[in-house]
């Protein structure tokens, strides 16, 4: 039966159903709605967990760490400046290998502070070992949620997981969700059984210092795992996901009119629902125009992207993050995976919606019509808004 | 031929004569088998659990510089929701600087939460790790790296004199850790019956061990013991220990011994014996002294005549 | 796919840290002692065993420091020079 809820309430519920054990986070808009809602399920009883309340994100992180290391499942949720504070904390987890899910509520980074939607935060930490998720709808950011513990605790992969949703669009959008049964979720997603922990009945030693003859392998495991058993478990728990709630979960990508699709339009969150509906209004006027829509950033899906955009003749990439100094990260690795595959095919970089900044349909449809060759394009640059630093 | 019952194991990369591998030995054998410790980086982490080696027999947990204040919170919170914790013993764990400076935040969050882990502070008085720089409990006077003698040191290094070293123990007593104390290797029975103590307690608690550092101290690997001993009987380092806020035990002397036999077996000292300047620093060491006899009454009432 | 990085218990027993000494080492003189076990307490690398009054360092382990000499009450244990 469907609800209709604001996108922080429907996540915190659907963390619930997962029944974590231990919740620990750190108050930062616009995220901590999430938060707030799994604190009042604990203090109503309707959740029974242990909810830690930390002096920074750093011990948040910290703490979910040590909660997963004694072999119990753990959740935080975060944004911008808490996820570059816990950052270094995220790299360890990753390190240490132990399962954890992360919801970041992607938000702009300092300086200057603001507070809106762009996805600046999760590119700062894309190298961190973790695997990256993201939602286009409230709706999926739940059903993303269930598939994370999922596939962080699976004993061949024992990584930490972030699902990336839009700051404020899909955290305070109010949408209908559907809500799966407290038993079905249950049978889906088991409870957590560590494959290792801190147990006084089985000791043992994590995070030693690794010298240079060994720390190489250790990157090297992560590196594999992503690539192979995540990239394999992705698109398999999204196929049991669809199975057994009847919703469709992409997995590692979405193609959106993509059947003979000549110019492709790819993102990743809510910005997609804009390139959909610039997909719709360019067909309407018979033009071949499709979406791609990434799902997993992290690891990386090239096979996949290289398959979807096989048959395309130009690629607009629009990404709300930059590299400073150098192009948009998802422009990047597209770029270098059609490149490594010896696909020809053009790929245009845009640079939208930073802040918070509102991406228009117009502005997208304009880009496709611009048939420029441009990789880092801001897009909508207010020259009034320029001039000397006084 | 080791002890099996041994809980902190030898063939680790310690110096010898490392008054932190003695403390840790001594800690984890009173605090016995069902004990997980946390450690942040530093000496004692780095020398006990080089892979693929580590002394320990217990669960251990290395993460990061300033976090085993929040991930044993972590793992507290975990035991707690298993319905695990009783009969456990959780120890978070670092040196001054771990503990002190960069950990500071997450142990003050820990005792602030109330949270049931002994939390150990062994004191070297630097970043012996890193190679002896100075940290916030590095007693004012002291040469390290970052605070080496010269003529420019006072004008040139931002640290005032009003605090001799940051006080943990304040720290803690602020924070209504239910068990404070200070301890010493040169007493390991004493150091070990305050371990067990703290233990029988519940909530959060503090316990403050100094440890002689021959490296970074520039002392002879064999004394140790005895430069603990001094720190202890010159009032520099007094032993106390807290119950519920309230002091309940101090070591007394009938006299204390003079700060220069503590500090002359130390190179890093070497200058306090040298001109004006080093008189004048030896009388602040004199005035610390005075300032522990007044507050913790050091020494034993004279008997009435 | 996982590399090798969980440590056994007391692993360390591997690395003969004995090795460290550099001409002298600690002999027992097995003459007074009162079984106070004040070096069984005070070695840093833990490596002195024994019972009542016999006690006694392993020399696999033992890094020469000499802390049990000087703590020990009665003088029954002595550095001595080493040929390695």
């Amino acid at each position: 039966m469907k609800q209709f809820l604001e996108g922080a309430d429907a996540i915190a519920r659907t963390v619930a159903l997962c029944r974590p054990g231990v919740i620990s986070a750190y108050p930062i808009t616009p995220q901590t709605h999430i938060v707030e809602n799994l604190a009042d399920l604990i203090a109503q009883g309707k959740l029974q967990c242990q909810f830690v309340n930390v002096e920074s994100e750093h011990s948040a992180a910290s703490c979910v760490l040590g909660a997963s290391a004694a072999g119990v499942r753990a959740y935080t949720s975060t944004s911008s400046q808490g996820l570059l504070l816990m950052a270094e904390v995220l790299f360890n987890i990753a390190g240490i290998r132990l399962p954890v899910v992360l919801c970041c509520v992607n938000r702009a980074v300092s300086a200057p502070i603001n507070i809106w939607n762009d996805q600046q935060d999760i590119m700062a930490v894309r190298d961190a070992g973790m695997v990256q998720l993201f939602a286009e709808s409230v709706q999926e950011s739940c059903d993303l949620h269930l598939q994370a513990f999922k596939i962080g605790e699976d004993p061949d992969i024992m990584l930490p997981v972030v699902v990336n949703i839009d700051g404020f669009t899909l955290s305070h959008g109010f949408e209908a969700v559907e809500f799966p049964e407290q038993s079905a979720v249950d049978v889906f997603l088991p409870a957590y059984r560590a494959p290792y922990k801190l147990d006084v009945n089985n000791p043992m030693t994590l995070g030693p210092l690794c010298g240079p003859e060994y720390y190489l392998e250790q990157r090297y495991a992560i590196q594999e795992t992503l690539n192979r058993e995540v990239m394999a478990k992705v698109q398999k728990v999204a196929d049991e996901f669809t199975a057994a709630f009847g919703r469709k979960a992409f997995g590692l990508l979405e193609e959106y009119r993509m059947e003979d699709a000549e110019t492709v339009l790819l993102s990743f969150g809510s910005l997609c629902g804009t390139l959909k509906e610039a997909a719709d209004a360019l067909r309407a006027k018979g033009r071949k125009v499709g979406v791609v829509r990434l799902v997993t950033y992290r690891p990386f899906p090239k096979e996949a992207l290289v398959r979807a955009l096989a048959k395309a003749k130009d690629v607009l990439v629009f990404e709300k993050c930059i590299s400073l100094g150098a192009d948009g990260p998802v422009y990047t690795e597209v770029t270098s995976a059609l490149y490594g595959a010896g696909a020809k095919v053009a790929v245009n970089g845009y640079v939208c919606g930073l802040g918070g900044r509102d991406v228009a349909l117009d502005e997208i449809l304009a880009a496709v019509d611009a048939r420029e060759r441009v990789s880092a394009k801001f897009m909508n640059v207010k020259q009034e808004n320029l001039g000397s630093f006084i | 031929m080791i002890d099996e019952k041994i809980l902190f194991a030898p063939g680790h990369t310690a110096c010898a004569g490392c008054g932190q591998s003695l403390a840790a030995r001594l800690v984890i054998d009173a605090s016995g088998k069902n004990t997980i410790v946390g450690n942040n980086t530093g000496c004692l982490e780095v020398f006990s659990t080089g892979y693929p080696y580590s002394s320990w027999r217990v669960p251990f947990i290395h993460s990061l510089f300033e976090n085993t204040g929040a991930v044993m919170s972590g793992v507290e919170a975990a035991l707690r929701h298993l319905g695990a914790k009783e009969g456990i013993n959780l120890i978070a764990q670092a040196g001054d600087g771990g503990f002190g400076d960069i950990g500071l935040q997450a142990f003050s969050g820990l005792w602030e939460r109330g949270q049931d882990i002994l939390t150990i502070c062994y004191d070297n008085e630097a970043y012996m790790n890193t190679g002896i720089q100075r940290s916030g409990l590095t007693p004012i006077g002291s040469r390290t790296t970052t605070t080496p003698v010269g003529p420019n040191a006072a004008a040139g290094n931002v640290r005032s004199s009003l605090s001799f070293k940051k006080n943990l123990v304040d720290i803690a007593l602020a924070h209504r850790c239910v068990y404070v104390a200070t301890a010493s290797v040169h007493v390991p029975l004493d150091l070990q019956r305050r371990v067990k103590e703290a233990h029988k307690m519940k909530g959060p608690k503090f316990l403050h061990i100094l440890c002689p550092c021959p490296l970074g101290w520039q002392s002879d690997v064999s004394l140790t013991a005895e430069i603990g001993r001094l720190a202890v009987e010159t009032g520099i380092w007094p032993l106390v220990e807290y119950k519920n806020g309230e002091l309940v035990n101090v070591k007394k002397f009938k006299e204390l011994k003079p700060v220069e036999e503590y500090l002359k077996l130390q190179r890093r000292y070497n200058h306090l014996f040298q001109g004006e300047a080093g008189a004048q620093a030896l009388e602040a060491w004199r005035a610390v002294v005075q300032e522990n006899v007044k507050r913790f009454g050091l020494l034993e009432p004279t008997a009435q005549a | 796919m996982f590399a090798k990085m969980h440590v056994k218990p007391a692993a360390s027993l591997s690395n003969k840290t004995g090795s460290w000494r550099s001409g002298k080492r600690p002999q027992y003189l097995h003459k007074n002692c009162t079984g106070c076990r004040a070096c069984f307490l005070i070695c840093p690398e833990g490596c002195i065993s024994g019972s009542k009054k016999s006690y006694d360092t392993d020399l696999d382990y033992c890094k020469g420091c000499g802390l049990c000499v000087a703590v020990c009450p009665v003088h029954d244990i002595e550095m001595v020079a080493e040929k390695r």
